[in-house]
């Protein structure tokens, strides 16, 4: 079989008592790149932050599966271990702990204990991505995230996504933020990982991204659903003339889910 | 998610060996016991003076009535000097076997095959393993257990002993004076620099049996040394006492470091007297420790005296169930220009409370003085407590004193990250955790940095949950 399938079913997802996500079905299958667009407010992030199991996100309806196995029923770890990544679009700060020593114990949990990386593979494996990713070396010493700039954040968001090479990734508005250049290098990094064997899911809220990373499918999001799906040309049509026309063509008055509570 | 909580886990270091003490002062503290001490070390007439009135200074002194609870501390069920056996161990080979053993689970003599310099381990009240690498001694710095140097160098002895820290400095200090037994003595001659740490291991080994060791460095002009002490000690069902008492002289322009972990067993009181003086441009650093005991009260001071002379404590503490840290520091702006920092870490958890109690004062000589404080706690569960209970005494106008205390959980969010790259709860606090005190483990020499973390880890297993 080639690569993993992620299936989201009538997902329903509440925080603290008010429901967000009223019913997503997507599938997304090893080899196929998936966006999520849609305007600010409509549950992009909060799909992104539930599938990985964020404890804020309550699951009141639906269900996730990998390969046919529940992914709610697995703990935040168990799920990265099962072969998902969600890149953050706020990672967290760790005082005191270098961005190397984090990604080589996220790689060694990824790998299982007996199979742990030596050392020199590690460096090399990490040295090889940091170029690439035209990252300063230096910030595999530094502590993790901690007064990183906005665009080291998403490169090094990247550069966790390569290392540990998931089945199904994630990536939360990874383009928010980052100005041209940083743009163009995030995105030669998610294109480097396509192969049949990785799904990436990727939520943004502008087109720009995705001139650099041709979606096979594109979904949009209001009111906490997934309201229209196509190819890459509805992304472009979304470019030129914004959600206007589709909250027109579905009668949609406010496609927040803030108004529709 | 994980829960087994290890509550009655057996303590670490909680073994204990045949006692193979040849004397035992008996239970209690009399005008007795003092002379019976002095007389087995066959000490100088002074020093038995200057012993019982210490002692009567004890007696007269009531118990401190701030910090922690000493209203279980019965002074009367401690045995105050056990001598381990008769002589002193010169080398490896004269140290008894079962002494040997005990070392060997504490790691000691690995340790000392590294660079170490010179290894004094104490197992119970005497050292009696005690070695000085030869380029020390080419050096013509002394290294030696307190009693020895009191035979063989008791002019310098004489002439620093009780002068930072007098007998009459608290209740502990006095009790310290008259029962003090071991510790170190150092003297580093004057421009004599030494890159490779002294240390010394200390150990509680016998039940109610109190430690008071007596530390006396003297660091001379232009000279410079670190000093390295790692404590454990096993556990008993009654309260052990540890009072030690050490005295830091830091003269014109020389530089010392005191290193010191404590990994006391949760029912050690450990109530310790640290005080260094510096010279004019003279550097003190205490690099404080302390994990596990029942209760701490320990403030490391810096009299600093000299002109432009700086002063630093950079401490952890933490606090598990039924214990309390009660740490932080002194520093004595005392004349012009002197500078401090004082950095506090301390983690408190299974319902643990730490405090930070701290003191920076500004004499009026102490012009274009300043001082630097950051306190900074973690907290790991809605049990667990901490205070920060700052006090300055400011008698000068022109000096600089910053502030700033942080308290914080392990954040859902920060979590969330390192679980969601695939490690466990259980390992991802662990490294934020290790990452939290990490400003501290950095300045330990490797091998102590590789036990605190082993310590640490296993302190915090089972804070999940």
């Amino acid at each position: 079989m080639a690569g993993s399938t992620l299936e989201i079913k009538n997902l329903h997802v509440s925080i603290e008592d008010k429901e967000i996500l009223k019913g997503v079905d997507l599938t997304i299958k090893g080899g196929e790149f998936h966006a999520v667009m849609g305007p600010n407010g409509t549950g992009k992030s909060t799909l992104a932050s539930a599938i990985m199991g964020h404890p804020k996100y309550e699951i009141t309806e639906g269900s996730v599966l990998l390969d046919g196995e529940d992914v709610l029923e697995m703990e935040v770890d168990e799920r990265a271990r099962a072969g998902l990544f969600l890149a953050m679009q706020y990672p967290s700060e760790i005082s005191g702990v270098t961005t190397s020593d984090f990604l080589r114990s996220s790689m060694n949990a990824r790998r299982g204990e007996g199979n742990e990386i030596s050392l020199m593979n590690f460096i090399k494996e990490m040295d090889n991505v940091l170029d690439y990713l035209e990252i300063d070396k230096n910030m595999a010493q530094r502590y993790l995230n901690e007064g990183f700039s906005g665009g080291e954040k998403k490169r090094n968001e990247i550069l966790q996504l390569m290392l540990l090479k998931p089945e199904i990734a994630i990536l939360d508005e990874i383009d928010s933020g980052l100005d041209i250049d940083a743009l163009k290098v995030v995105s030669k990094g998610i294109n480097k990982l396509r192969d049949e064997n990785f799904g990436c899911l990727i939520i943004t809220h502008y087109q720009r991204l995705l001139n650099y990373i041709t979606p096979d499918k594109v979904h949009v999001m209001m009111q906490g659903r997934v309201v229209k799906s196509g190819g890459p040309e509805l992304a472009q049509r979304l470019e030129s003339e914004g959600y206007e026309w589709i909250k027109e063509e579905l009668g949609i008055e406010d496609e927040t889910i803030e108004q529709n509570a | 998610m994980a829960k087994n909580m290890p509550e009655i886990e057996e303590y670490k270091y909680g073994f204990h060996d045949r006692d193979v003490s040849v004397f035992r002062s008996g239970k209690g503290l009399t005008r007795e016991v003092v002379e019976e001490i002095s007389k087995m070390k066959e000490e100088p007439q002074w020093m038995l003076d200057y012993r019982l009135k210490a002692l009567e200074h004890f007696y007269e002194r009531p118990m401190p009535q701030w910090g922690g609870d000493l209203s279980e501390l019965n002074f009367d069920e401690i045995v105050y000097y056990v001598k381990p056996s008769e002589r002193q161990g010169r080398t490896w080979d004269e140290v008894p076997d079962e002494i040997k053993q005990t070392f060997d689970k504490l790691g000691i003599p690995e340790a000392e095959q590294k660079y170490l310099a010179g290894v004094s381990a104490q197992y119970e009240s005497e050292v009696v393993y005690h070695s000085l690498k030869e380029d020390l001694e080419e050096l013509g710095i002394v290294f030696k257990d307190t009693d020895t140097a009191l035979k063989e160098n008791e002019e310098l002895f004489k002439e620093y002993f009780g002068k930072v820290i007098p007998a009459t400095d608290n209740k502990f200090a006095a009790l310290n004076s008259a029962v003090w037994s071991g510790g170190s003595f150092i003297y580093v001659p004057k421009g004599v620099q030494t890159s490779t740490p002294l240390q010394a291991y200390f150990r509680i080994n016998s039940e109610n049996m109190g430690q008071f060791e007596r530390t006396l460095i003297i660091v001379d002009e232009g000279a410079s040394v670190h000093y390295v002490e790692g404590c454990t000690a096993p556990v008993y069902t009654t309260n052990s006492l540890h009072s030690a008492v050490v005295e830091i002289f830091v003269k014109k322009d020389a530089y010392c470091r005191y290193t010191t972990i404590q990994n006391w067993a949760n029912n050690v009181y450990n109530l310790v007297t640290k005080r260094a003086t510096c010279d004019a441009n003279a550097t003190m650093e205490w690099i404080d420790g302390n994990i596990g005991s029942k209760l701490t009260m320990k403030y490391p001071a810096v009299l600093l005296k000299g002109e432009g002379a700086r002063g630093m404590t950079l401490s952890i503490a933490l606090a598990g169930k039924g214990q309390l840290q009660d740490a932080g520091a002194k520093m004595h702006h005392l004349a012009p220009n002197t500078s401090s920092s004082i950095v506090s870490k301390s983690i408190s958890k299974h319902g643990g409370k730490v405090s930070y109690r701290g003191l920076v004062h500004f004499g009026r000589k102490a012009t274009g003085a300043r001082s630097n404080i950051e306190c900074d706690t973690l907290i790991m569960d809605n049990e667990s407590t901490s205070d920060t209970i700052p006090y300055n005494e400011i008698n000068n106008d022109n000096i600089s004193l910053e502030h700033e205390a942080k308290v914080s959980k392990v954040s859902e969010e920060q979590l969330f990250y390192l679980m969601s790259r695939g490690l466990s709860e259980e390992e991802a606090t662990e490294m934020i955790v290790m990452g939290f005190i990490e400003p501290f483990t950095k300045e330990l020499p490797m091998e102590y940095a590789v036990e605190m973390n082993r310590l640490i880890k296993f302190e915090m297993e089972g804070s999940i949950g």
